[in-house]
């Protein structure tokens, strides 16, 4: 035998689990959705996507050679930014705005704190957090069939209940929203893909949508509309599975994730009812997200075999 | 099915299909060629040699001893002459002293352990035995067993586990020892009873082997040993997640011991040896090794002489159909990957996985991305992307603290990571390191 082999570390096999693929899977599950948004939203819509996807990952490719890093471009997480932060924009937002908050998203958020795996927010609330911030007039525009109006949230928090769509728009996304925001049922679907294929934990989306029906139901919002309703509208489907299962700004434990699902869920419910935004899905996760390190350190799994006596096992402490 | 097993773990692709059906086949060199026989590659003491170059030696005669009491004598598996003693390259791709005998190919036999003993031995002397059988662990991490047989006192055993989990991929040798010789494999879970006698013996298999839990449940008449059919899950076949799916009982973190919760277990092949040692007082010699892969021509189960080059069981498996890339001592999840073929088969030889570039996992480290699929599935409920961390910024008081040295480098992590880290490359290095550390500590 001629050729040398190779020496490494086992393990020597690996299963097909790679990021590239994860990202992939989550853009087939964020697909249906968009396509019902260009649907009743509108061509434009198409746009911004497009917009936001090719800002997202030019910006990404362009830090990286001139920093003289390896790109990362393949990896397709700046798609999946770049797609999700469309899909929070509403479809009238002038595309140099949308382009603005794709850089901001991949320069400032993402590449800043390191690139990949090490942002401490999410890309795409915090570009969308500061678009709300810089241009709040063109991020709350919403039309419907070229009719501007009210989301059905606002509407609620305006206390009013018979501008709210009726159920069956709800659910197909047939009103006013962002662009990848209001097919509920899509939107339903792609999660159960990703749990599917095992690329987020259920627990995650389930206990915030559940938590924040809830309790906006226990805190009275939208006068005591029916719960549905509050997990129907707004971001909170696409946030709760698409942004608040990001793996980078989540929780790695079962504990932690059910603590910080919980949060999202209190802080969008409070927000809701209380704020003074109509919506507060994205400052929740925004919010939460840079509560992960904590929630992290307090709920370490306890180490097979060492004593079961404390819930928290240990306190990140040295022992 | 809701069989026992752990919590975590993998399921990598079996690849067990290749050898599971192929009767073990005896390869035998009847000419005259090397056999090598490493000091160390037990845990414990390495054996000084007992014989001199220029030495004649019997099939089965003790070649090199040691008085620590961890550690396990050597035999030679073959007659003929003591060629040289100096160092050779085992599969580890170091160079370990080692005794060269060539072989005169009659395997003319040693006078046995019994004879030397007198008489066939008494409980009392079968742990005894079992050490001069040369006995380790011979599913691969060859811990000498006259230890583990040994428990501190005051620590009373109630189970003796056989571990026939199988769980690493592609290896069959268990599996086809199981349905050869299901009543050797009793016998020698017997003799272990005997001295351990409020104990009662459970052989562990995975339910992907449905042939051998048949056998051995038909041939298994003593009340006292059940057979026990387990989930398919790597690291089944660990000894904490083995004992934990038994007896429900967790194993303390490190520096504890299995029979800190009553508890031994012992390899299948070790336990057939052990009814070698004490029913015909014959050492370990030989082994049975799966040569698989998608390299080798004709994947088989060999039994093998100790000390044969590893390049004859290649050769005698058809040679390769595709130039491997990596050839694995071992299987694929905890194996390791050797420099060359011309070393030879140990105590700890389970297998020989030659892997083609196709199958072979060559791929670059990308960055973490937290997604916590290494938490998951970490059967030692560690937080192995954590631990990675805290070894590159070498920061190794951080890896302790957060329970590194409890790791079983079983690989499930670096399995499922879709960054392709090399965690388990990180845990041997921190693991390394503290016990560095701490021997340094101990010698002031």
């Amino acid at each position: 035998m001629d050729t040398k082999l190779i020496v490494s570390t086992s393990p020597h096999i690996h299963s097909d689990f790679s990021t590239r693929n994860i990202m992939l899977t989550v853009i087939y599950a964020l697909i249906p959705a968009g396509i019902m948004g260009v649907y009743f939203l509108g061509l434009r819509s198409l746009a911004v996507i497009a917009a936001c996807i090719i800002a997202c990952v030019a910006s990404e490719w362009a830090w990286q050679k001139i920093n003289n890093r390896k790109s990362t471009i393949n990896d397709l997480s700046a798609v999946v930014t770049g797609l999700l932060l469309a899909y929070n924009l509403p479809p009238t937002i002038p595309l140099w705005m949308a382009v603005c908050g794709s850089v901001f998203a991949v320069i400032v958020v993402k590449q800043f704190y390191g690139g990949i795996g090490c942002n401490i927010v999410n890309p795409a609330l915090a570009a969308r957090a500061m678009m709300l911030i810089s241009w709040p007039t063109a991020m709350t525009t919403w039309t419907l069939n070229g009719i501007s109006g009210a989301t059905p949230l606002a509407t609620m928090k305006a206390g009013a209940i018979t501008g709210i769509p009726s159920f069956w728009h709800l659910l197909t996304g047939n009103m006013g929203g962002c662009i990848g925001e209001t097919s509920s049922i899509l939107l339903i679907l792609g999660g159960a893909y990703l749990v599917w294929e095992d690329v987020i934990p259920a627990r995650i989306p389930l206990t915030y949508i559940f938590t924040t029906a809830i309790l906006a139901a226990l805190f009275g919002h939208g006068g005591n509309t029916f719960p549905v309703f509050e997990m129907l509208t707004g971001g909170l489907l696409l946030g709760a599975i698409f942004m608040a299962t990001d793996y980078t700004t989540s929780p790695m434990s079962e504990t932690g994730q059910y603590i910080y699902a919980v949060g999202c869920g209190l802080l969008t419910a409070l927000i809701r009812t209380w704020g003074g935004y109509p919506e507060g899905v994205s400052y929740s996760i925004l919010i939460m997200n840079v509560a992960v390190p904590l929630i992290d350190r307090y709920t370490s799994p306890r180490v097979f075999g060492a004593p079961k006596n404390n819930f928290f096992r240990r306190t990140g402490a040295k022992s | 099915m809701n069989l026992p097993t752990f919590l975590g773990g993998v399921h990598p692709p079996e690849g067990k299909e290749l050898t599971e059906n192929k009767a073990v086949e005896v390869l035998r060199p009847e000419d005259s060629r090397e056999f090598v026989y490493p000091m160390a590659l037990h845990i414990g003491a390495p054996c000084s040699p007992i014989v001199a170059k220029g030495d004649e030696v019997l099939a089965g005669q003790k070649i090199a001893d040691t008085d620590a009491f961890v550690s396990a004598p050597k035999y030679s598996a073959v007659s003929g002459k003591v060629k040289a003693i100096e160092p050779r390259m085992v599969f580890t791709g170091a160079m370990e002293l080692s005794v060269v005998i060539e072989s005169d190919g009659k395997y003319t036999p040693a006078p046995t352990l019994h004879d030397i003993l007198g008489h066939k031995p008494q409980p009392s002397e079968y742990v005894k035995m079992i050490r001069e059988a040369g006995l380790v662990g011979l599913g691969g991490a060859c811990f000498p067993t006259h230890v583990k047989l040994s428990p501190p006192k005051g620590k009373v055993i109630k189970h003796v586990i056989v571990n026939a989990a199988e769980c690493e991929p592609f290896l069959t040798c268990d599996n086809r020892l199981m349905i050869d010789s299901p009543d050797e494999i009793i016998k020698g879970l017997e003799y272990v009873l005997e001295i351990f006698p409020e104990a009662e013996g459970v052989i562990a298999i995975e339910s992907n082997k449905p042939e051998a839990i048949k056998i051995m449940t038909e041939h298994n008449k003593n009340p006292k040993i059940k057979v026990m059919p387990l989930k398919v899950k790597y690291p089944q076949g660990a000894e904490k997640m083995l004992i934990w799916s038994v007896t429900g009982q967790e194993v303390p973190t490190v520096p504890a011991l299995p029979a800190d919760v009553g508890c031994i277990v012992l390899n299948t092949r070790t336990t057939w040896q052990i009814w070698l040692a004490i029913e015909k007082g014959l050492p370990v010699t030989e082994r049975i090794v799966t040569v698989t892969g998608d390299a080798v021509k004709e994947p088989k189960n060999l039994r093998v002489p100790l000390g044969l080059s590893v390049r004859e069981l290649v050769n005698a498996c058809g040679g390769f159909v595709e130039e491997p890339v990596k050839v694995i001592s071992g299987g694929p999840m905890m194996g390791i990957a050797m420099r060359s073929l011309d070393v030879p088969v140990v105590k700890g030889t389970s297998g020989i996985l030659a892997l083609t570039k196709n199958s072979a996992y060559i791929t670059e480290e990308s960055a973490c991305i937290r997604c916590g699929k290494c938490v998951e599935v970490c059967p030692m409920h560690l937080e192995p992307t954590y631990l990675d961390h805290a070894v590159r910024r070498r920061d190794y008081d951080d890896f302790e603290a957060h329970g590194g040295m409890n790791c079983i480098e079983c690989g499930s992590c670096a399995y499922t990571c879709p960054a392709s880290r090399h965690l388990v490359q990180s845990y041997k290095d921190g693991k390394a390191a503290v016990n560095a550390k701490r021997r340094k500590a101990g010698g002031k």
